[in-house]
């Protein structure tokens, strides 16, 4: 109940603050399984793509998040587990566990995705060189969509370091599907994606 | 005619308004429909009356949207109306910065300016505090946001990164706001039927931006500034402010003033109004988007705020001060 009215409020609170407008350019928003992978610069980021997904597909759509961060405060992992129901990664590698193995069970499970490929917030408007994540999934799950987004202007809502947010036009623009091609390499898929990724900042 | 409507009670003469000018809204959307329903043999032509058309509707919404805000604001009270015209603003001063790209080092600034100037300015409106309400943003804002973007330790660009969000201030909180003042005002003899006012300074102005509108389609002059605006010649502009001033007159028995002095107010407020548009217009020209609203590309969601409303931003100011001024209030 609580999570449900946390869950309408954000989303009330992203459309007043950006229109958090979503604009399908290469795909329509369909139920298949997914990974959405974008440029990531904000929290807000997380919020954004979510609130511009329409509903059927939001509540089968897991962002990624990282463990250490979001599971700091009780708040903080309530909202990530309540509201977002997100799929935590621990950042810092221990050697006897894959840290993709939560991704593997959602996938398992059907669920979509949703990855931020640059591993953390950038800064400077160009993302930064994609993990290898994206690549392994890929070629663990050839069957799932992987589609591309952009989020745009994010960055200008709630920099990092400051609490008020600001009101800005957001928009998020999802582009064509991709593929893994047979035998292509691991750091040619991953700029191929980028690319796909920063083609989409001008559509 | 004037008199017979200066001599009916309020609620009658609201009554009558509201007929009156939905029903004309009505017409014209009913007439908008059906042509766009016609055949025509001829490609071209009908890509060509689709465009028309398509403009013509974007004309009508509008004016529905500002028909509707006065509605709203004449059934609810004061309040309400400050809170709808706070809520305008907002959405156009979201628009207006989202197309003037600020830098991190502006978010301080940014933030004062859409929960803190916002806020205190409607608020002082609703208040009556008149002689703050002036000066409040080109006094104390003017020099508190750049104080606020300085101490962010970011000189890149400092002088216009602060003179854009000024300007956005200025239009779209400080312009804006000037509409539900007139529902603060007291003129002698006027007994409170302030929102009538609102009314009349959005209905003269909106005619007079229409009629331009379609006066420059049909003349086909040569545009004065056609880097600025492909349409704005000094011809269809005097015959759209020269509309607009009549209906004012026409429409004297709403306000508390004689037809000559209702005449003059409406001339100033289409004067500031369709100048202050195309000054709007110049700014998104430097900014090379054709409209405001996400992207100035995009094709849904609720872009285009500004565009509809900018010319009111312009008016408001001047229609208020310069009826305080003259009736010493």
């Amino acid at each position: 109940m609580l999570a449900k009215m946390m869950s309408l409020f954000l989303l009330g609170l992203i459309r007043v603050l950006t229109g958090s407008q979503a604009r399908w350019h290469g795909c329509p928003p369909k139920a298949e399984q997914r990974i959405y992978f974008a440029n990531h610069q904000s929290h807000a980021d997380l919020v954004m793509i979510w609130a511009a997904l329409p509903k059927e597909l939001r509540s089968v759509t897991r962002a990624i998040a990282a463990k250490d961060y979001w599971t700091k405060t009780p708040f903080k992992q309530w909202l990530t587990t309540a509201v977002f129901n997100v799929i935590y990664v621990s950042r810092d590698r221990t050697a006897d566990e894959d840290p993709l193995e939560p991704l593997f069970d959602a996938l398992e499970n059907g669920d979509s995705i949703i990855l931020f490929p640059e591993g953390t917030r950038g800064f400077t408007g160009e993302p930064q060189p994609f993990k290898a994540g994206l690549y392994n999934l890929a070629l663990k799950y050839p069957k799932v969509v992987l589609v591309p987004a952009w989020i745009n202007n994010v960055q200008h809502v709630l920099p990092k370091g400051e609490v008020v947010p600001v009101p800005v036009l957001c928009s998020v623009t999802f582009g064509a599907p991709m593929h893994l091609q047979v035998g292509e390499e691991r750091r040619v898929f991953l700029e191929r994606a980028r690319a796909a990724v920063v083609a989409l900042r001008d559509v | 005619m004037y008199f017979y409507i200066k001599n009916l009670t309020a609620t009658q003469q609201i009554g009558a308004l509201f007929i009156i000018v939905f029903g004309l809204l009505l017409m014209t959307s009913v007439a908008v429909f059906l042509l766009s329903m016609r055949e025509h043999g001829d490609d071209d032509r009908a890509e060509l009356m689709r465009k028309e058309l398509k403009s013509v509707d974007g004309m009508l919404r509008s004016s529905w949207l500002m028909v509707f805000v006065f509605w709203i604001g004449w059934i609810t009270g004061d309040w309400v109306a400050l809170t709808v015209f706070g809520i305008v603003s907002f959405f156009s001063l979201r628009e207006f910065l989202t197309l003037s790209p600020t830098r991190l080092g502006d978010h301080r600034s940014l933030v004062l300016a859409f929960f803190v100037v916002l806020p205190t300015q409607y608020w002082l409106v609703g208040s009556g505090h008149f002689d703050m309400f002036a000066v409040f943003i080109p006094v104390y804002v003017f020099l508190a946001l750049p104080l606020a973007s300085a101490l962010a330790n970011d000189p890149l660009r400092f002088l216009e990164r602060n003179a854009k969000l000024q300007w956005g201030i200025m239009v779209c909180i400080y312009g804006m706001s000037h509409v539900p003042a007139l529902l603060m005002l007291e003129f002698p003899g006027y007994d409170n039927r302030n929102a009538f006012l609102v009314f009349f300074l959005v209905l003269v102005v909106q005619i007079c931006m229409v009629t331009q509108h379609f006066a420059s389609r049909k003349l086909m002059q040569p545009p004065v500034a056609p880097a600025i605006s492909q349409s704005f010649n000094w011809r269809s502009w005097w015959i759209g402010i020269s509309v607009g001033s009549l209906v004012g007159a026409l429409l004297a028995g709403i306000t508390p003033w004689v037809p000559g002095t209702a005449f003059a107010f409406a001339f100033i407020a289409c004067v500031a109004g369709s100048l202050g548009h195309f000054v709007m217009k110049a700014l998104k020209r430097d900014r090379g988007i054709p409209n405001w609203g996400a992207q100035g590309q995009s094709t849904t969601g609720a872009g285009g705020l500004l565009d509809r409303v900018d010319a009111l931003c312009f008016a408001a100011p001047v229609f208020f001060h310069s009826a305080r001024w003259y009736f010493d209030i």
